[in-house]
């Protein structure tokens, strides 16, 4: 089975979130960037399918030359070889397509995308990925079993969870439960060696047109100050919800 | 030319958000000057979508799609929107509209803003305001496409009851192969869900063990709220993976965030930052959750969740 995991390279969650350029641009200026958190259990789910199954798992990326050491690090996990895509990121329609020219070029079977980045939370890439491709897809997976082409995953829906049967190829949209958080792998020494060695190609972008623009980005309005209420004066609290924040 | 909105339904029944992207699309139409149509999935009264600006309804009865399925419901919902030449299509932000957007967006050539809070700014260009960044910032997206997509983001714009009628026409979409098969489907049918729900009570560790959950539920039935929890005690195992919010569980944007014993790690603020009134209860009143919420107690969880359950079944009773 040929995986390939879809690695996007995003600000780490306790990152300032700021704008540049009359807030047009994200000001990464001291943000450190990491493997986007979804993708992560989706990366360790397809070791479980190396080690086990003898999958082979490649990671991409579609980005600048920025976002290397993200995919080095997914090298360092264990991932066998990583293609970067270059051109930068412009929207979630532009990604899928280059997407899927690396997926058709590459013949892979299986792609694990994260549901969602937690930058733009766009949440469309892999549904897109595998409508242009004419893949299955599961999205919000949070468990992934592949015997030869068919395919068992668990869906988490609004209220529950769902169990699915479905057939390679295919394409997971997958989240924490692929795999549980004390399941992911902080990258040793060795693997961070060997990573170096592994090979990381650099692919030129696919002809694609954004659907979409950010034109402008802006911060919600600052939060006032929390209104403390005394734990003896719950009568104070009811009181506010209904009268003040008109919520009960 | 009219808006079309894809509302969802459960066991007949139209969801809260059906009636929320109704009432969406019924604003963009009137900026566009046109109507609305809504197409429904084996749903009872499809006439009633008429009250939040429907104008017509185009009524699918087809047991093949008695369980979702993402490919079948775009595939059936883009086969509607080139029936009327819709050029707006508007769907919720519930697990299942998430799934299918990025289909329907393919099969229209249409691009998709997901998690949109506002109507639009403008039509020509036609641009949204959407949260980004986990909820740390708003991005106002303009669609470039002649047919958009906008997922609306529950909670954010409301019920607005226009009065008017709605004519349902059946419709009959020719189906796809859907190739992902419901094998079985587990679901607390007796719960408020976290994605529907207008208030959440959420427990964190500082409730101490699972066996301390009962004034967890009490409290959310009194407030008819769903419940919720930290990854903490979702990862001990106090409480199921489906009640995690926060990143990497459930997003919550409910109206009323109730958080009990939860310090606020930053990964759970960014779940959680969407909803419009936050409460905390925590003992400790350098828990970074004061920081991000509203209103806050500084007390022991286990004095004062039973005064609140007593003192909210007093002003219910009341105000009934």
């Amino acid at each position: 089975m040929k995986i390939l995991v879809c690695i996007s390279h995003v600000p780490d969650t306790t990152s300032k979130i700021n704008f540049t350029d009359g807030d047009t641009k994200f000001d990464t200026n001291g943000v450190q960037f990491v493997i986007n958190p979804n993708d992560e259990f989706g990366l360790t789910r397809a070791m479980w399918f190396k080690e086990k199954q003898g999958a082979s798992v490649d990671v991409v990326n579609v980005g600048g030359s920025e976002t290397e050491p993200t995919l080095r690090k997914a090298l360092a996990i264990g991932a066998d070889s990583a293609i970067r895509v270059n051109t930068p990121a412009t929207d979630g329609y532009a990604v899928a397509k280059q997407l899927a020219s690396v997926v058709k070029d590459g013949g892979y079977d299986l792609v694990i995308a994260g549901r969602e980045s937690i930058d733009y939370n766009g949440g469309m890439v892999p549904g897109m990925l595998a409508a242009m491709i004419g893949a299955n897809f599961v999205t919000n997976c949070i468990s992934l079993d592949v015997d030869g082409t068919s395919a068992k995953a668990v869906r988490e829906i609004d209220g529950g969870k769902e169990t699915v049967s479905t057939s390679l190829p295919l394409v997971i949209g997958g989240q924490k439960g692929l795999v549980e958080e004390s399941d992911l792998r902080i990258p040793n020494m060795r693997g961070i060696m060997m990573a170096r060695k592994k090979p990381l190609t650099v692919v030129e972008p696919t002809d694609a047109n954004a659907e979409t623009k950010a034109v402008s980005f802006e911060k919600p309005a600052p939060k006032g100050a929390v209104k403390l209420v005394d734990a003896n004066n719950i009568d104070e609290l009811v009181s506010l919800l209904h009268n003040e924040a008109k919520v009960i | 030319m009219s808006i079309l909105v894809y509302t969802e339904s459960e066991n007949g029944k139209f969801k809260k958000a059906a009636l929320e992207v109704v009432s969406y699309a019924k604003a963009i139409a009137d900026q566009m000057g046109t109507s609305v149509t809504a197409v429904t999935m084996n749903a009872d009264n499809a006439e009633s979508l008429g009250n939040y600006g429907a104008s017509k309804v185009l009524s699918i009865k087809n047991e093949a799609l008695g369980n979702f399925n993402a490919k079948a419901y775009a595939s059936a919902i883009a086969e509607a929107a080139k029936q009327e030449g819709s050029k707006v299509v508007v769907v919720s932000s519930s697990a299942d509209s998430k799934y299918l957007a990025p289909l329907l967006a393919v099969g229209l050539d249409a691009g998709y803003v997901s998690n949109v809070v506002e109507a639009p700014s403008s039509t020509a260009p036609f641009t949204v305001k959407r949260t980004a960044f986990t909820n740390k910032a708003f991005a106002n997206t303009e669609i470039t496409t002649d047919i958009k997509i906008v997922g609306l983001s529950n909670n954010s714009f409301g019920l607005v009851e226009s009065g008017g009628t709605a004519s349902v026409e059946d419709f009959a979409p020719s189906l796809p192969d859907s190739g992902v098969n419901v094998e079985s489907v587990d679901k607390a049918t007796d719960k408020v869900s976290i994605a529907d729900a207008e208030t959440v009570v959420s427990g964190g560790r500082g409730l101490k063990g699972p066996e301390n959950w009962g004034m967890i539920e009490e409290l959310a039935e009194v407030l008819g709220a769903a419940t919720a929890c930290s990854k903490p005690v979702s990862d001990l195992g106090w409480r199921p993976h489906s009640e995690h919010v926060g990143q990497t569980g459930k997003p919550v944007a409910s109206n009323l965030y109730i958080a009990i014993g939860i310090s606020g790690a930053i990964q759970h603020l960014a779940g959680i930052n969407a909803s419009k009134v936050k409460v905390v209860i925590n003992t400790d009143s350098e828990a970074p959750f004061f920081k991000a919420a509203d209103y806050g107690i500084v007390g022991d969880a286990f004095e004062v969740v039973p005064q609140l359950i007593e003192k909210l079944k007093a002003f219910k009773a009341e105000n009934a």
